[in-house]
């Protein structure tokens, strides 16, 4: 009865012996920002019982307002780390430290720019407000969650969070397609569940912990006959997170379920969803399963490679009069970042220290911003062309010269070409994380990369100044026009200053 | 001095944004926009061009060999990335050969209106031209080696798009061959800058050139020195990496076209000496005579290539051919490098300027004789016994046939001084390189020049000479006020550097034996 020996008694320590333990102080100051989101969220649900229906629309600005109180909530833990929920000698299950918070800005900061771009969209697509605006703020709670997480129920529990109100909001627009989009997401998502859950078994089994370090620790001590096991689960999880961060070959779900759902939701979805998928993935190797490095650091750099490769040919092949082709372009542009974004989280397995961590982190923050900005443009344009080809875009300089210089803007941004200059140097770290890491096969494989997907966002680029069918031009509603107007300034000024987000890749990330 | 660089970059930066102001600001009616925008283009570049003048005379040219009017800031230290500028003897002649041309370019473009029916407004002209302008510039005066990989980059959209919304013929194709050739050059040049920053632990070009390779073991530099080159070797272009040059020079407008030429291919033969030569000497070292090989097969290939497409019948598109007489003439650029001596790198660089100067006025006039003619293919034009411009607009003529001997590399004329020392330097290499490879490339080169003659020879006596009495495709305009304001200065500064060669040498070699580390 050796394997169960140390299961046992790890139990009974969370058991009896230290029940009063238990009862400790919590530093609210450091859940700040998930527990404003949540309390938003349950205050939206119960305005929306208790307000009469022309009371509604408040509670869409209730919203961003939250949202708004969270992300201020992130001003007073910057600078040092604080933990909460510890266990005498077994680690803390909440911490914000610079990873966390960098990643709660990357998530709160994402669900804000989703909820101001679905302003117009819940009123105008006549979407339930108190369901959507309840279920986005739910999903954003979870997302501010995950990445403060440093114990693997915490992290399966805040990932399910984000992933379920989502299902649901994808599903909203209750049409064919928004519900085979939404079942598609289902059944991915769950299975990847499933199996995370299965190799969480399987670790905790193996080590006796679910606290991430406490698992690293466990699998440098780890008697022989468990080694299988522990292998075994630290590669279903893995697989249960590739599912998540939509790694192929697990990414089918991605195109129809962003082209079945509202397009501030596909935002959402590309940006904080994938982030969270990210948050998690990158804390479970780099602290849970840092002893198996090499192995996990492999397995993710061929991942990396084949997702990066198979988006950017997916969309390449993206023809240009089909329906929906603009968000389904973003949706295959988005499996080829994530292919990007795994590139330093490889480095990391390789370099044997959590540093590589932070060109990730850099690039998702610049990824978020400029890819919710396509989004919002996309969904500018689909307000007077609902088929949303790519199309469509011809023209668009001469109808909406503003909409369509913050598209280029975006665009280059997300090719990496000057004037995206922000852009540029977010590939950059990702390529230094590389080849520091002595990973230079695959930075090569990424330069090939970035040069395929150079060539559909130019088709996408120069199709906004070519002259195209006069339409009248169509004002943007406000709260659309000035998020844009905001996501394209943040552009502009990172691109002046990318040290302002770069910053993230020279600090200390734990 | 400080001062004057960091407007040189800013006011076109500026120009370009101005470009984005609401339509109204420029203008009532479309008619009027379109021309304050092209003045305003022509008012830009030329007070840049008065900023590089005034660069030019303030630099202390008693000691070229030093980094004057540095600028060195921190930009993003989180890469360690400085804002790090300044002009040396290298530089400088070609920070002002690009305002030269642009200026030049933005002149002919007042009155030879670069929008048609199709093209996009001279608004969106003039903020790509300025841009596509910054760019060039920054290429040349930046010291940080992420800086150069950004400002190498930031010329690819805006040439795109010259080529692509206002070029002819097959033009978005060739633009996009423009940018994805390019591209993956650069991608894989900025692998070989980060592996540099990594083992050297910076990026800054002076120091890196000071360390002289020290610091970098054998492997990086050879690694490093593989990578860099390869993506310059793309922008050069060195043969076999050339075939987007024919196709984009074709399809540009000939702004484009000349700009493409004169400045944008010295930017890959600039790197080569700037970053490659200094910072990665033994990785260079194990190169050169591949570098020199490819450079003389170029030669060969360019200048046969051209004397195809001179020959009557096989319906040669003239700028087309002189396109690949650039190929042949950046292989002597290329192998005045590759030869790694003072004298080869000296004529490497002069060669660099003279190609900017002549290539530039060639492209000048063939666009034009394109425009008058409305086709640039070379059977049309010249019908049965030549288009005989000596007779029907003699100082065009005269201008094509001073542009084309200077091309072939008249003894007087710029072309000379460059193709020369560039064969001297491969007539004695380096140290450790093999100098019979070199010999043999060094006559190749010589059969190149020969070549060369017979190819533009033919060309002067196809559209120069001929019966005037013949029916022609079109009654070519004699040589027009703009078109003579505009290329003059280029045609004199040919004249000027043949003939005072030491004008430029002098400013030049002082880096270069700092550069390859001799003296």
């Amino acid at each position: 009865m050796t394997t169960s020996q140390p299961m046992g008694t790890h139990l009974m320590d969370l058991a009896l012996p230290h029940a009063g333990s238990l009862i400790q102080s919590v530093d609210w100051v450091a859940i700040a920002p998930p527990l404003i989101a949540a309390v938003a969220a349950l205050l939206v649900l119960l305005a929306d019982l208790l307000l009469p229906e022309s009371g509604k629309r408040l509670l869409g600005p209730l919203t961003v307002l939250g949202l708004l109180g969270s992300l201020v909530a992130l001003l007073p833990l910057t600078g040092r780390t604080r933990s909460t929920f510890c266990f005498p000698g077994a680690g803390c299950s909440y911490t914000a430290d610079h990873f966390a918070l960098a990643f709660q800005l990357l998530a709160l900061g994402g669900a804000l720019i989703a909820a101001l771009l679905s302003l117009s969209t819940v009123t105008d697509d006549r979407l339930p407000a108190g369901e959507y605006w309840f279920l986005l703020l739910s999903s954003a709670t979870g997302a501010a969650l995950l990445p403060a997480a440093r114990d693997l129920a915490t992290l399966v529990v805040a990932l399910e969070v984000v992933s379920l109100p989502s299902f649901a909001l994808v599903a909203l627009k209750r049409d064919a397609r928004g519900g085979e989009a939404a079942l598609k997401f289902f059944l991915s998502s769950v299975t990847a569940t499933a199996v995370m859950l299965l190799g969480v078994g399987f670790l905790y089994a193996a080590t006796g912990s679910l606290q991430l370090d406490a698992v690293a620790h466990g699998l440098t001590v780890l008697p022989a006959q468990l080694k299988p096991l522990a292998e075994a689960g630290a590669m279903l999880a893995l697989v249960g997170f590739a599912f998540k961060v939509a790694a192929v070959p697990f990414h089918f779900w991605v195109p129809d379920t962003y082209a079945g759902a509202p397009i501030p939701v596909a935002g959402y979805l590309s940006v904080v969803g994938k982030a969270a998928g990210f948050a998690g993935l990158a804390l479970v190797t780099s602290i849970g399963l840092r002893p198996y490095g090499h192995t996990w650091g492999l397995l993710l750099a061929v991942l990396a490679a084949v997702t990066m490769t198979v988006g950017n040919t997916a969309a390449l092949r993206q023809r240009s009069d089909s329906a929906q082709g603009a968000v389904r372009l973003l949706a295959w542009s988005s499996v080829a970042q994530a292919g990007y974004l795994l590139v330093p989280l490889a480095a990391a397995g390789y370099a044997g220290t959590p540093h590589p961590l932070g060109a990730t982190l850099a690039y998702a923050l610049i990824y978020g911003l400029v890819n919710l900005g396509a989004f919002g443009v996309v969904g500018l344009v689909a307000r007077t062309s609902p088929a949303n080809r790519l199309d469509d875009y011809r023209g668009l300089f001469a109808r909406n010269r503003w909409a369509a210089l913050a598209l280029a803007f975006f665009l280059l941004c997300l090719a990496g070409l000057p004037p995206g200059v922000v852009g540029l140097f977010g590939k950059v770290v990702v390529f230094q994380a590389a080849v520091n890491a002595g990973l230079g096969w695959l930075a090569v494989i990424m330069a090939v990369n970035v040069v395929i997907a150079l060539y559909y966002y130019l088709l996408w680029l120069a199709k906004l100044f070519t002259p195209g069918e006069q339409v009248a031009p169509t004002r943007a509603p406000a709260p659309l026009a000035a998020t844009l107007g905001l996501a394209t300034a943040g552009a502009v000024v990172l691109s002046v200053a990318p040290q302002l987000v770069l910053q993230v890749v020279g600090g200390s990330l734990f | 001095m400080t001062a004057l660089l960091i407007a040189l970059l800013l006011l076109p930066l500026l120009g370009a944004a101005a470009t984005l102001a609401p339509a109204a600001a420029f203008g009532p009616d479309e008619e009027t926009r379109e021309r304050r925008a092209l003045g305003f283009n022509a008012l830009v570049t030329g007070l840049v061009l008065a900023l590089a003048a005034a660069l030019a005379a303030g630099f202390d040219h008693r000691q070229p060999g030093r980094m004057q009017a540095v600028v060195d800031v921190r930009w993003i230290p989180a890469l360690g990335v400085r804002f790090h500028l300044g002009v040396d003897g290298v530089s400088l002649p070609l920070v002002v050969l690009t305002a030269l041309l642009t200026f030049l370019c933005a002149v002919y473009s007042l009155k030879r209106r670069p929008t048609a029916e199709g093209t996009p407004s001279a608004r969106a002209f003039t903020g790509i031209f300025l841009l596509l302008e910054v760019g060039m510039l920054a290429t040349f005066v930046v010291l940080d080696l992420l800086l150069f990989f950004l400002a190498f980059e930031i010329v690819l959209v805006p040439m795109y798009f010259l080529i692509a919304r206002w070029g002819s013929g097959a033009k978005v194709p060739a633009a996009n061959r423009f940018i994805l050739y390019t591209l993956l050059g650069s991608a894989v040049m900025l692998l070989g800058f980060l592996l540099v920053g990594l083992k050297a632990g910076t990026f800054d070009m002076t120091a890196l050139a000071a360390a002289h390779g020290h610091g970098l073991s054998h492997s990086t530099q050879v690694l490093a020195a593989l990578a860099i080159g390869l993506g310059l070797a793309v922008k050069a272009p060195a043969w076999p990496l050339h075939s987007w040059l024919p196709d984009a020079h074709t399809s540009a407008p000939t702004v484009g076209s000349v700009l493409l030429a004169g400045v944008l291919l010295k930017m890959g033969t600039y790197g080569l000496v700037r970053v490659l030569l200094p910072i990665v000497p033994d990785g260079t070292a194990a190169f050169a005579p591949y570098l020199g090989a490819l450079a003389a097969v170029g030669i060969v290939y360019g200048s046969l290539a051209c004397l195809a497409l001179a020959r009557p019948g096989r319906r040669g598109d003239l700028k087309r051919l002189i396109a690949y007489s650039s190929v042949g003439h950046m292989g002597f650029v290329l192998l005045g490098i590759a030869s790694l001596t003072p004298v080869g790198v000296n004529g490497a660089l002069f060669a660099n300027i003279a190609h900017g100067l002549i290539t530039g006025l060639l492209f000048f006039v063939v666009g034009s004789l394109k425009d008058r003619y409305r086709t640039s293919d070379l059977d049309t034009l010249s019908g049965g016994t030549g288009a005989a411009l000596y007779g029907r607009a003699p100082r065009l003529g005269a201008l094509l046939a001073f542009a084309a001997v200077a091309s072939l590399g008249l003894p007087g004329l710029a072309g000379f001084w460059g193709e020369l020392l560039a064969m001297f330097g491969a007539f004695q290499p380096a140290a450790g390189l093999s100098r019979s490879a070199f010999l043999t490339y060094m006559v190749l080169a010589g059969l190149g020049t020969l070549l060369t003659a017979a190819y533009l020879l033919q060309v002067v006596r196809r559209v120069c000479m001929g019966d005037p009495a013949q029916p022609a495709v079109a009654e070519p305009a004699e040589l027009r006020g703009y078109e003579a304001v505009s290329w003059t200065p280029l045609a004199a500064l040919t004249v000027v550097a043949g003939l005072w060669p030491a004008l430029l040498l002098t400013l030049s070699d002082p880096v270069v034996k700092r550069l390859l580390g001799v003296g």
